[in-house]
């Protein structure tokens, strides 16, 4: 069963601006999906309106097999979101925060209650429920939206760039919880600008661009298409030039430091052992760029020269 | 989904956010009043007589009772749901299967029982300056929740349109104010001539004032019934109108 289909959705907001232009997904029951695209693509767009707070032009939007338009209640009780920007009141404390989400979807105070403490000790808040939520620290307002969007146990979690500002241990620690939750069968859609974050949690991928869907897959697939792999080689030696090898681009980026591009196909034990034969020694490898981060480059610019073409 | 439990989220969490900040929502309507009462009761009014059979002081309580329930359940609706719009945990309840009526009762009712706490705060200061009777408690009652109603559901519609903080202070400011002062608050409308008694009973806040005077000490200008009318049929339209915003989004969707 699809959690999310979207048909033919459009949306022209009235200064004549077409932010959808008919896009059509589907999502998978316990998928753990990433809906990427540049600034100004439409994914807000399209997370409004699934979300009830942007009006379609024209489409369809079915959660779980419920209609938004005809099973409003259904389909709305099956999503939660949490925001790009926070949205709570901050001179509420965290517990009333939680509460008041829960009798907006009509769960019993006793309920609401024990969800409340389920909820925010899996988001390590619990300390915190009686804190007025301003004085909670960027990393914890976020954990506490996504809480929040727990509270009436939705099948279908929205994120919207949840990591976006937050340090890198908290962004990790974020992580942590979001496969957790998707662990515990609840399906996940979300944007992100750290492209790393989407490839290192999502099973399938759509990219959006200028109001249409430029790609839809399995991560997988989608990686496996890059066919160039981007190094940067660490040597135990300097070198006064950069090594010539035929099929692979190398730059020479410092004394011991060499900036490699490698065919797929050429393999990186070839790679090593042509440097060797030149009497160069590499003592370690970093990746020079997210994978992810070169496909959608490669696929946004495609895009626009297709446009512009 | 229960609607009912979404309501009394709304309700009490907008009942509660006036409680909690009781020195600005509830002690200045108490302190201007009691400069009201004193000032315009006291001191002018025991040089004026009576008016429509009543002391002054008598006469100005009912009008000065029924301000305060205006302009207070006018600007606790007005100003909460602009602050929830602009803060925009507004999205809560758009994300959320709450019926459009759910939200807008929650609102009003919070409007009301701010309206009704000020009402009754100012009620108890008139206390201290003259000796309040209720000649008809019903009327009183009714027309005083009509009122409370009819401007929680005017101060939601501001807020619906607002789209900055100065937005929902020009028409407290410069209709709401006047209106109320002009609404046979402090003067009988027989005591106006000609042409300007013609305007006055244009003022839809003139026929509450009365109404509820006539609650109060049993001297009105208008005819009570016409009064309820007029009220009611205010509430019904607004209530529509209020409705059909949030059916369309207009002022918190795209």
């Amino acid at each position: 069963m699809n959690a999310l289909s979207l048909r033919n959705l459009r949306k022209t907001y009235s200064n004549g601006f077409e932010a959808l232009k008919g896009i059509d997904l589907d999502v998978e029951a316990g998928d753990f999906f990433a809906l990427l695209g540049p600034n100004g693509a439409g994914k807000s767009t399209a997370i409004g309106i699934i979300c009830s707070l942007v009006n379609a032009s024209s489409g369809t939007v079915t959660v779980f097999g419920h209609d938004l338009r005809r099973e409003r209640d259904k389909a709305k009780n099956c999503i939660g979101v949490v925001p790009q920007e926070i949205n709570f009141n901050q001179f509420e404390t965290v517990s009333s925060i939680l509460l008041n989400q829960a009798g907006y979807y009509g769960v019993p105070r006793k309920l609401a209650l024990q969800r409340s403490e389920k909820c925010l000790t899996q988001m390590e808040l619990w300390d915190m429920r009686n804190t007025v939520s301003r004085r909670l620290s960027g990393g914890m307002k976020r954990r506490v939206m996504i809480a929040r969007a727990m509270m009436h146990e939705p099948k279908l979690l929205i994120l919207d760039e949840p990591t976006a500002g937050v340090d890198i241990e908290i962004r990790r620690s974020m992580w942590k919880l979001m496969r957790e939750v998707n662990g515990q069968g609840t399906t996940i859609i979300l944007t992100t600008h750290y492209l790393e974050e989407a490839e290192s949690l999502c099973r399938n991928i759509a990219i959006i661009d200028q109001g249409r869907i430029v790609e839809h897959s399995d991560m997988k697939s989608l990686l496996a298409r890059l066919n160039i792999d981007h190094f940067l080689l660490d040597l135990a030696d300097p070198v006064a030039a950069a090594p010539v090898i035929e099929g692979v681009h190398i730059e020479r980026a410092s004394d011991r430091v060499l900036d490699v591009s490698v065919p797929k196909t050429f393999g990186l034990n070839q790679l090593f052992s042509r440097l060797s034969e030149q009497g160069i020694k590499v003592i370690s490898l970093r990746n020079k760029s997210n994978r992810l981060e070169q496909l959608f480059l490669d696929l946004i610019d495609a895009k626009a020269s297709g446009a512009a073409r | 989904m229960n609607s009912g439990i979404a309501f009394r989220t709304i309700a009490v969490k907008e009942i509660h956010r006036f409680f909690r900040i009781w020195p600005q929502t509830l002690l200045p309507p108490a302190i201007t009043t009691a400069l009201y009462f004193l000032i315009f009761g006291k001191l002018i009014g025991g040089r004026i007589g009576s008016v429509g059979g009543a002391s002054y002081i008598d006469y100005i309580v009912p009008g000065i009772i029924l301000m305060s329930v205006i302009s207070h359940s006018y600007s606790n609706v007005v100003s909460s749901f602009y602050s929830t719009k602009f803060q925009r945990h507004i999205e809560e309840l758009l994300v959320a299967p709450v019926p459009n009526w759910v939200i807008l009762g929650g609102y009003v009712t919070g409007g009301i029982v701010r309206g009704l706490a000020v009402g009754g705060v100012v009620a108890l200061i008139s206390l201290i300056f003259a000796p309040v009777s209720v000649h008809h408690a019903g009327i009183c009652l009714s027309i005083v929740l009509l009122t409370a109603t009819l401007f929680s559901l005017a101060g939601f519609i501001n807020a619906v349109f607002a789209e900055s903080f100065d937005d929902i202070s020009i028409i407290p400011n410069f209709i709401l104010t006047p209106l109320s002062y002009l609404g046979g608050v402090f003067f009988s409308v027989d005591m106006l001539s000609g042409h300007w008694q013609t305007i006055a009973m244009g003022n839809p806040i003139l026929y509450m004032v009365n109404a509820f005077r006539y609650g109060m000490i049993g001297a009105t200008d208008i005819d009570v019934a016409l009064a309820f009318g007029i009220t009611g049929g205010f509430v019904i339209l607004l209530t529509l109108f209020s409705l059909y915003l949030l059916h369309k989004g207009v002022g918190i969707k795209n």
